[in-house]
Protein backbone atom coordinates (compact mmCIF):
# COMPACT_ATOMS: atom_id res chain seq x y z
CA UNK A 1 0.00 0.00 0.00
CA UNK A 2 1.49 3.41 -0.87
CA UNK A 3 1.84 5.66 2.67
CA UNK A 4 1.43 8.89 3.02
CA UNK A 5 4.62 9.44 5.79
CA UNK A 6 4.67 13.27 6.28
CA UNK A 7 3.92 16.61 4.69
CA UNK A 8 5.32 19.96 4.31
CA UNK A 9 4.27 23.33 3.81
CA UNK A 10 6.52 26.26 2.06
CA UNK A 11 6.75 29.26 0.34
CA UNK A 12 7.23 29.25 -3.54
CA UNK A 13 7.93 32.96 -4.56
CA UNK A 14 10.55 33.72 -7.62
CA UNK A 15 12.58 35.69 -5.39
CA UNK A 16 13.48 32.66 -3.71
CA UNK A 17 14.71 31.24 -7.03
CA UNK A 18 16.98 34.98 -7.50
CA UNK A 19 18.28 34.17 -3.91
CA UNK A 20 19.64 31.18 -4.60
CA UNK A 21 20.82 31.63 -8.15
CA UNK A 22 22.44 34.29 -6.88
CA UNK A 23 24.22 32.87 -3.47
CA UNK A 24 22.23 34.87 -1.19
CA UNK A 25 21.50 32.51 1.35
CA UNK A 26 23.72 33.77 4.34
CA UNK A 27 22.95 37.57 3.11
CA UNK A 28 20.93 39.12 6.47
CA UNK A 29 17.80 39.08 4.25
CA UNK A 30 17.41 36.25 3.60
CA UNK A 31 19.14 34.07 6.40
CA UNK A 32 16.11 33.85 8.92
CA UNK A 33 14.03 32.60 5.77
CA UNK A 34 16.92 29.72 4.62
CA UNK A 35 17.96 28.60 8.11
CA UNK A 36 14.60 27.11 8.60
CA UNK A 37 15.48 24.29 5.68
CA UNK A 38 17.97 22.27 6.88
CA UNK A 39 15.81 19.94 9.41
CA UNK A 40 13.32 19.48 6.67
CA UNK A 41 16.00 19.02 4.30
CA UNK A 42 17.48 16.32 6.81
CA UNK A 43 13.96 14.67 7.04
CA UNK A 44 13.73 14.60 3.36
CA UNK A 45 17.23 12.55 2.93
CA UNK A 46 16.48 10.14 5.96
CA UNK A 47 13.19 9.14 4.64
CA UNK A 48 13.82 9.15 1.10
CA UNK A 49 10.52 9.59 -0.49
CA UNK A 50 9.33 7.57 -3.72
CA UNK A 51 7.08 10.43 -4.48
CA UNK A 52 5.92 13.90 -4.17
CA UNK A 53 2.74 15.04 -4.49
CA UNK A 54 2.64 18.74 -4.65
CA UNK A 55 -0.28 21.35 -4.67
CA UNK A 56 0.72 24.51 -5.99
CA UNK A 57 -0.62 27.38 -8.60
CA UNK A 58 0.15 28.31 -12.18
CA UNK A 59 0.71 31.65 -12.77
CA UNK A 60 0.64 31.59 -16.17
CA UNK A 61 3.12 29.63 -17.78
CA UNK A 62 1.02 26.34 -18.75
CA UNK A 63 -2.47 27.66 -18.14
CA UNK A 64 -4.33 31.73 -19.75
CA UNK A 65 -7.44 32.43 -19.11
CA UNK A 66 -8.93 31.41 -22.37
CA UNK A 67 -9.04 27.62 -20.64
CA UNK A 68 -8.17 27.97 -16.77
CA UNK A 69 -8.94 24.73 -15.56
CA UNK A 70 -10.26 24.88 -11.59
CA UNK A 71 -8.53 21.68 -10.62
CA UNK A 72 -5.40 20.04 -12.59
CA UNK A 73 -2.42 17.36 -12.47
CA UNK A 74 -0.19 15.91 -14.19
CA UNK A 75 0.06 12.62 -15.46
CA UNK A 76 3.25 12.53 -17.29
CA UNK A 77 6.97 10.36 -16.64
CA UNK A 78 8.39 14.37 -17.21
CA UNK A 79 7.58 17.82 -16.62
CA UNK A 80 9.69 20.95 -17.76
CA UNK A 81 10.19 24.75 -16.54
CA UNK A 82 10.07 27.53 -19.26
CA UNK A 83 10.45 30.93 -19.41
CA UNK A 84 8.25 32.79 -17.54
CA UNK A 85 9.09 36.23 -18.44
CA UNK A 86 10.85 38.13 -15.83
CA UNK A 87 14.06 36.45 -15.45
CA UNK A 88 14.37 33.45 -13.00
CA UNK A 89 16.67 30.94 -14.33
CA UNK A 90 14.74 28.02 -16.19
CA UNK A 91 15.43 24.61 -14.15
CA UNK A 92 15.98 21.16 -15.01
CA UNK A 93 12.86 18.75 -16.00
CA UNK A 94 11.10 17.35 -13.32
CA UNK A 95 10.51 13.64 -13.20
CA UNK A 96 6.80 12.63 -12.87
CA UNK A 97 4.94 9.64 -11.68
CA UNK A 98 2.51 8.20 -14.48
CA UNK A 99 1.08 4.94 -12.91
CA UNK A 100 0.60 6.64 -9.38
CA UNK A 101 -1.03 9.53 -11.08
CA UNK A 102 -3.11 7.67 -13.36
CA UNK A 103 -4.75 6.11 -10.51
CA UNK A 104 -5.28 9.46 -8.81
CA UNK A 105 -6.99 10.66 -11.56
CA UNK A 106 -9.12 7.58 -12.08
CA UNK A 107 -10.33 7.77 -8.28
CA UNK A 108 -10.64 11.65 -8.32
CA UNK A 109 -13.01 11.77 -11.07
CA UNK A 110 -14.73 8.61 -9.37
CA UNK A 111 -15.46 10.80 -6.37
CA UNK A 112 -16.80 14.03 -8.00
CA UNK A 113 -13.74 15.73 -8.69
CA UNK A 114 -12.90 16.13 -12.34
CA UNK A 115 -10.13 16.89 -12.72
CA UNK A 116 -8.67 18.29 -16.17
CA UNK A 117 -5.57 15.68 -16.87
CA UNK A 118 -2.76 16.77 -18.58
CA UNK A 119 -0.31 14.55 -20.15
CA UNK A 120 1.94 17.96 -20.98
CA UNK A 121 2.31 20.24 -18.12
CA UNK A 122 4.77 23.06 -18.06
CA UNK A 123 5.93 23.61 -14.24
CA UNK A 124 6.13 27.26 -13.45
CA UNK A 125 8.22 28.54 -9.85
CA UNK A 126 4.99 27.50 -7.87
CA UNK A 127 6.17 23.92 -8.20
CA UNK A 128 9.97 24.19 -8.72
CA UNK A 129 10.85 26.73 -6.16
CA UNK A 130 9.79 23.98 -3.32
CA UNK A 131 11.97 21.20 -5.07
CA UNK A 132 14.93 23.50 -5.57
CA UNK A 133 14.32 24.49 -1.94
CA UNK A 134 14.26 20.87 -0.51
CA UNK A 135 17.03 19.61 -2.94
CA UNK A 136 19.24 22.53 -3.34
CA UNK A 137 21.65 22.19 -6.91
CA UNK A 138 18.29 20.60 -8.56
CA UNK A 139 19.02 17.64 -7.30
CA UNK A 140 15.58 16.44 -7.11
CA UNK A 141 15.84 14.45 -10.28
CA UNK A 142 15.53 11.21 -8.07
CA UNK A 143 11.87 11.72 -6.45
CA UNK A 144 9.00 11.13 -8.73
CA UNK A 145 6.47 14.58 -8.24
CA UNK A 146 2.94 14.24 -9.09
CA UNK A 147 1.69 17.91 -10.02
CA UNK A 148 -1.85 19.29 -8.68
CA UNK A 149 -2.33 22.57 -10.01
CA UNK A 150 -5.39 24.77 -7.42
CA UNK A 151 -6.67 28.16 -9.39
CA UNK A 152 -5.99 30.90 -7.38
CA UNK A 153 -5.84 33.47 -10.27
CA UNK A 154 -9.54 34.29 -11.89
CA UNK A 155 -12.64 33.77 -9.64
CA UNK A 156 -14.59 31.84 -9.25
CA UNK A 157 -11.62 29.72 -7.22
CA UNK A 158 -12.33 26.56 -5.59
CA UNK A 159 -13.44 27.39 -1.98
CA UNK A 160 -11.15 26.09 1.21
CA UNK A 161 -13.98 23.27 2.34
CA UNK A 162 -13.42 22.26 -1.62
CA UNK A 163 -9.98 22.24 -1.90
CA UNK A 164 -9.91 20.11 1.49
CA UNK A 165 -12.08 17.56 0.87
CA UNK A 166 -10.48 17.37 -3.02
CA UNK A 167 -7.27 16.36 -0.48
CA UNK A 168 -9.38 13.74 1.25
CA UNK A 169 -9.94 12.41 -1.59
CA UNK A 170 -6.54 12.39 -2.76
CA UNK A 171 -5.31 10.82 0.54
CA UNK A 172 -7.99 7.70 -0.59
CA UNK A 173 -6.45 7.39 -3.43
CA UNK A 174 -2.52 6.80 -1.87
CA UNK A 175 -4.35 4.59 0.77
CA UNK A 176 -5.59 2.17 -2.32
CA UNK A 177 -2.89 2.20 -4.68
CA UNK A 178 -1.34 -1.66 -4.18
CA UNK A 179 2.62 -0.75 -4.58
CA UNK A 180 4.61 0.26 -1.46
CA UNK A 181 5.38 4.07 -1.98
CA UNK A 182 6.24 6.39 0.59
CA UNK A 183 5.08 9.75 -0.45
CA UNK A 184 5.32 13.42 1.09
CA UNK A 185 3.10 16.03 0.42
CA UNK A 186 3.81 19.41 -0.56
CA UNK A 187 1.40 22.58 -0.02
CA UNK A 188 3.39 25.29 -1.30
CA UNK A 189 2.53 29.32 -1.44
CA UNK A 190 0.98 32.00 0.28
CA UNK A 191 0.73 32.49 3.52
CA UNK A 192 -0.81 36.14 3.93
CA UNK A 193 -0.01 38.88 0.83
CA UNK A 194 -1.33 41.63 -1.60
CA UNK A 195 0.29 42.03 -4.53
CA UNK A 196 -1.93 44.05 -6.20
CA UNK A 197 -4.16 47.96 -5.81
CA UNK A 198 -3.32 50.48 -2.88
CA UNK A 199 -3.42 47.85 -0.36
CA UNK A 200 -0.29 45.99 -1.65
CA UNK A 201 2.19 45.65 0.86
CA UNK A 202 -0.97 43.62 3.08
CA UNK A 203 0.41 41.35 5.59
CA UNK A 204 -0.79 39.40 8.06
CA UNK A 205 1.47 37.99 11.02
CA UNK A 206 -1.16 37.21 13.39
CA UNK A 207 -3.05 35.45 10.76
CA UNK A 208 -0.75 33.40 9.57
CA UNK A 209 0.51 32.44 13.07
CA UNK A 210 -2.90 31.15 13.63
CA UNK A 211 -3.56 29.59 10.29
CA UNK A 212 0.19 27.26 11.51
CA UNK A 213 -1.66 26.29 14.16
CA UNK A 214 -5.11 25.15 12.74
CA UNK A 215 -3.34 23.45 10.05
CA UNK A 216 -2.11 21.05 12.37
CA UNK A 217 -4.79 20.67 15.68
CA UNK A 218 -7.70 22.03 13.50
CA UNK A 219 -7.49 22.11 10.10
CA UNK A 220 -11.52 21.39 9.79
CA UNK A 221 -11.69 25.38 11.09
CA UNK A 222 -9.91 27.00 8.22
CA UNK A 223 -12.19 25.30 6.00
CA UNK A 224 -14.88 27.28 7.51
CA UNK A 225 -13.40 30.78 5.68
CA UNK A 226 -14.54 31.43 2.14
CA UNK A 227 -11.90 32.63 -0.41
CA UNK A 228 -13.19 36.37 0.39
CA UNK A 229 -12.52 36.12 4.15
CA UNK A 230 -8.98 35.04 2.85
CA UNK A 231 -8.49 38.12 0.87
CA UNK A 232 -9.76 40.38 4.17
CA UNK A 233 -8.08 38.56 6.65
CA UNK A 234 -4.60 37.99 4.57
CA UNK A 235 -4.83 40.04 1.42
CA UNK A 236 -5.73 39.66 -2.43
CA UNK A 237 -3.31 36.44 -3.06
CA UNK A 238 -3.91 34.56 0.74
CA UNK A 239 -6.40 32.56 -1.28
CA UNK A 240 -3.53 30.31 -1.99
CA UNK A 241 -3.94 29.26 1.58
CA UNK A 242 -5.78 26.71 -0.32
CA UNK A 243 -2.59 24.32 -1.68
CA UNK A 244 -1.88 24.33 2.37
CA UNK A 245 -5.63 23.71 3.00
CA UNK A 246 -5.48 20.51 0.49
CA UNK A 247 -2.02 19.17 1.71
CA UNK A 248 -3.68 18.73 5.28
CA UNK A 249 -6.93 17.15 3.54
CA UNK A 250 -4.37 14.45 2.54
CA UNK A 251 -3.24 13.65 6.30
CA UNK A 252 -6.14 11.17 7.22
CA UNK A 253 -4.74 9.70 10.07
CA UNK A 254 -2.03 10.86 13.09
CA UNK A 255 -0.43 14.35 12.84
CA UNK A 256 2.51 15.51 14.21
CA UNK A 257 4.18 18.77 13.86
CA UNK A 258 8.48 18.24 13.39
CA UNK A 259 9.10 21.45 12.54
CA UNK A 260 8.07 25.26 11.95
CA UNK A 261 9.57 28.77 11.11
CA UNK A 262 8.02 31.38 10.15
CA UNK A 263 9.29 34.38 8.62
CA UNK A 264 7.38 37.81 7.56
CA UNK A 265 8.45 39.38 5.16
CA UNK A 266 9.89 37.38 2.25
CA UNK A 267 9.65 39.58 -0.90
CA UNK A 268 5.91 40.60 -0.14
CA UNK A 269 4.70 37.97 2.24
CA UNK A 270 4.44 35.49 4.64
CA UNK A 271 6.35 32.85 4.87
CA UNK A 272 5.57 29.52 6.87
CA UNK A 273 7.60 26.45 6.56
CA UNK A 274 5.95 23.51 8.46
CA UNK A 275 6.82 19.28 8.67
CA UNK A 276 4.55 17.30 9.27
CA UNK A 277 4.73 13.81 10.08
CA UNK A 278 1.84 11.44 9.67
CA UNK A 279 0.90 8.02 10.20
CA UNK A 280 -1.68 6.41 8.26
CA UNK A 281 -5.29 5.69 9.53
CA UNK A 282 -5.18 1.84 10.37
CA UNK B 1 -22.07 30.92 -1.45
CA UNK B 2 -21.65 34.49 -3.21
CA UNK B 3 -21.98 34.14 -7.19
CA UNK B 4 -20.95 37.94 -6.94
CA UNK B 5 -17.86 38.71 -6.08
CA UNK B 6 -18.71 42.55 -6.44
CA UNK B 7 -20.47 42.13 -2.96
CA UNK B 8 -18.03 42.54 -0.76
CA UNK B 9 -15.21 45.12 -1.64
CA UNK B 10 -11.92 45.88 0.05
CA UNK B 11 -10.20 49.44 -0.36
CA UNK B 12 -7.53 49.23 -2.54
CA UNK B 13 -8.66 45.81 -4.19
CA UNK B 14 -9.46 44.49 -7.71
CA UNK B 15 -10.85 41.42 -7.74
CA UNK B 16 -10.03 39.75 -10.76
CA UNK B 17 -13.52 37.89 -11.75
CA UNK B 18 -15.13 37.30 -14.55
CA UNK B 19 -16.69 40.81 -15.73
CA UNK B 20 -12.66 41.97 -14.90
CA UNK B 21 -11.07 38.86 -16.74
CA UNK B 22 -13.58 39.79 -20.32
CA UNK B 23 -12.79 43.62 -19.93
CA UNK B 24 -8.90 42.27 -19.59
CA UNK B 25 -8.13 39.55 -21.72
CA UNK B 26 -6.61 41.68 -24.70
CA UNK B 27 -3.89 42.89 -22.43
CA UNK B 28 -3.48 40.00 -20.39
CA UNK B 29 -2.98 37.74 -23.89
CA UNK B 30 -0.55 40.21 -24.55
CA UNK B 31 1.17 40.27 -20.89
CA UNK B 32 1.28 36.28 -21.49
CA UNK B 33 2.66 36.35 -24.44
CA UNK B 34 5.97 37.89 -22.31
CA UNK B 35 6.78 34.69 -21.58
CA UNK B 36 9.04 34.14 -25.00
CA UNK B 37 11.48 36.80 -25.89
CA UNK B 38 10.69 36.87 -29.13
CA UNK B 39 7.63 38.51 -28.09
CA UNK B 40 9.68 40.59 -25.68
CA UNK B 41 11.68 42.18 -28.66
CA UNK B 42 8.58 43.04 -30.92
CA UNK B 43 7.03 45.26 -27.79
CA UNK B 44 10.48 46.27 -27.31
CA UNK B 45 10.68 47.46 -30.77
CA UNK B 46 7.24 49.28 -31.29
CA UNK B 47 5.11 49.13 -28.23
CA UNK B 48 1.94 50.69 -29.73
CA UNK B 49 2.16 48.39 -32.58
CA UNK B 50 2.55 45.46 -30.30
CA UNK B 51 -0.95 46.81 -28.22
CA UNK B 52 -2.68 47.10 -31.27
CA UNK B 53 -1.81 43.26 -32.43
CA UNK B 54 -3.56 42.17 -29.47
CA UNK B 55 -6.90 45.16 -29.54
CA UNK B 56 -5.88 47.02 -26.52
CA UNK B 57 -8.60 49.52 -26.01
CA UNK B 58 -7.26 53.37 -25.64
CA UNK B 59 -7.46 53.41 -22.32
CA UNK B 60 -5.58 50.39 -21.54
CA UNK B 61 -2.78 51.46 -23.89
CA UNK B 62 -2.20 54.62 -22.12
CA UNK B 63 -1.95 52.52 -18.74
CA UNK B 64 0.65 50.46 -20.77
CA UNK B 65 2.03 53.84 -22.22
CA UNK B 66 2.44 55.11 -18.42
CA UNK B 67 3.42 52.26 -16.64
CA UNK B 68 0.20 52.88 -14.78
CA UNK B 69 -0.16 49.52 -12.63
CA UNK B 70 -3.52 50.65 -10.90
CA UNK B 71 -4.95 51.95 -14.16
CA UNK B 72 -4.21 48.72 -15.92
CA UNK B 73 -5.75 46.37 -12.65
CA UNK B 74 -8.87 48.71 -13.12
CA UNK B 75 -8.91 47.79 -17.00
CA UNK B 76 -9.31 44.32 -16.48
CA UNK B 77 -5.21 43.24 -15.94
CA UNK B 78 -4.62 40.34 -13.35
CA UNK B 79 -1.70 41.24 -11.45
CA UNK B 80 0.00 37.70 -12.60
CA UNK B 81 0.09 38.86 -16.18
CA UNK B 82 0.76 42.56 -15.28
CA UNK B 83 4.13 40.98 -13.98
CA UNK B 84 5.06 39.38 -16.52
CA UNK B 85 4.97 43.25 -18.16
CA UNK B 86 6.55 44.90 -15.60
CA UNK B 87 9.03 42.35 -15.40
CA UNK B 88 10.27 43.14 -18.88
CA UNK B 89 10.60 46.62 -17.62
CA UNK B 90 13.06 45.43 -14.97
CA UNK B 91 10.64 46.22 -11.88
CA UNK B 92 10.35 43.83 -8.88
CA UNK B 93 7.29 43.08 -6.78
CA UNK B 94 8.76 45.87 -4.21
CA UNK B 95 9.13 48.53 -6.76
CA UNK B 96 5.37 47.78 -8.05
CA UNK B 97 4.46 47.99 -4.98
CA UNK B 98 6.01 51.45 -4.63
CA UNK B 99 4.35 52.19 -7.99
CA UNK B 100 0.63 51.42 -6.30
CA UNK B 101 1.16 53.11 -3.08
CA UNK B 102 2.28 55.94 -4.10
CA UNK B 103 5.48 54.97 -2.53
CA UNK B 104 9.45 54.78 -3.47
CA UNK B 105 10.44 51.27 -3.29
CA UNK B 106 12.79 51.72 -0.20
CA UNK B 107 9.50 53.15 1.48
CA UNK B 108 7.45 50.16 0.65
CA UNK B 109 10.13 47.53 1.21
CA UNK B 110 10.39 49.51 5.45
CA UNK B 111 6.63 48.89 5.22
CA UNK B 112 7.11 45.15 4.37
CA UNK B 113 9.23 44.86 6.73
CA UNK B 114 6.69 46.94 9.46
CA UNK B 115 3.78 44.42 8.29
CA UNK B 116 5.91 40.84 8.81
CA UNK B 117 6.99 42.00 12.65
CA UNK B 118 3.30 42.72 12.69
CA UNK B 119 3.34 46.03 13.61
CA UNK B 120 0.47 46.94 11.54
Amino acid sequence: MANIIGAITTSHIPAIANAMANGLEETPYWKPFFDGYPPVRDWLNEKKPDVIILFYNDHGLEFFIDKKPTFAMGVADEYYNSDEGWGIPTIPPVTGESDLSWHIANSLVDEGFDMTICQEMKVDHGLTVPLNLMWPGHKYGHVKVIPVCINCEQYPMPQPWRTFELGKAIGRAVASYEKDLNVVVFGTGGMSHQLDGERAGFINRAFDLDCLDKLVSDPEALTKYTNIDLVEQGGAQAVELNMLIAMRGTLLGKVTELHRNYHAPISNTGSGLMLLEHEMPK
Amino acid sequence: MASNYTDRQFQGTYLFDGQMAKKGYGLNKMCYSFNDQVARDEFNADPEAYCEKFKLTQAQKEAIRNRDVIGLLREGGSIYYLAKFTGLLKLNMQDIGGLQTGMTTDEFKAMLERNGRGEV
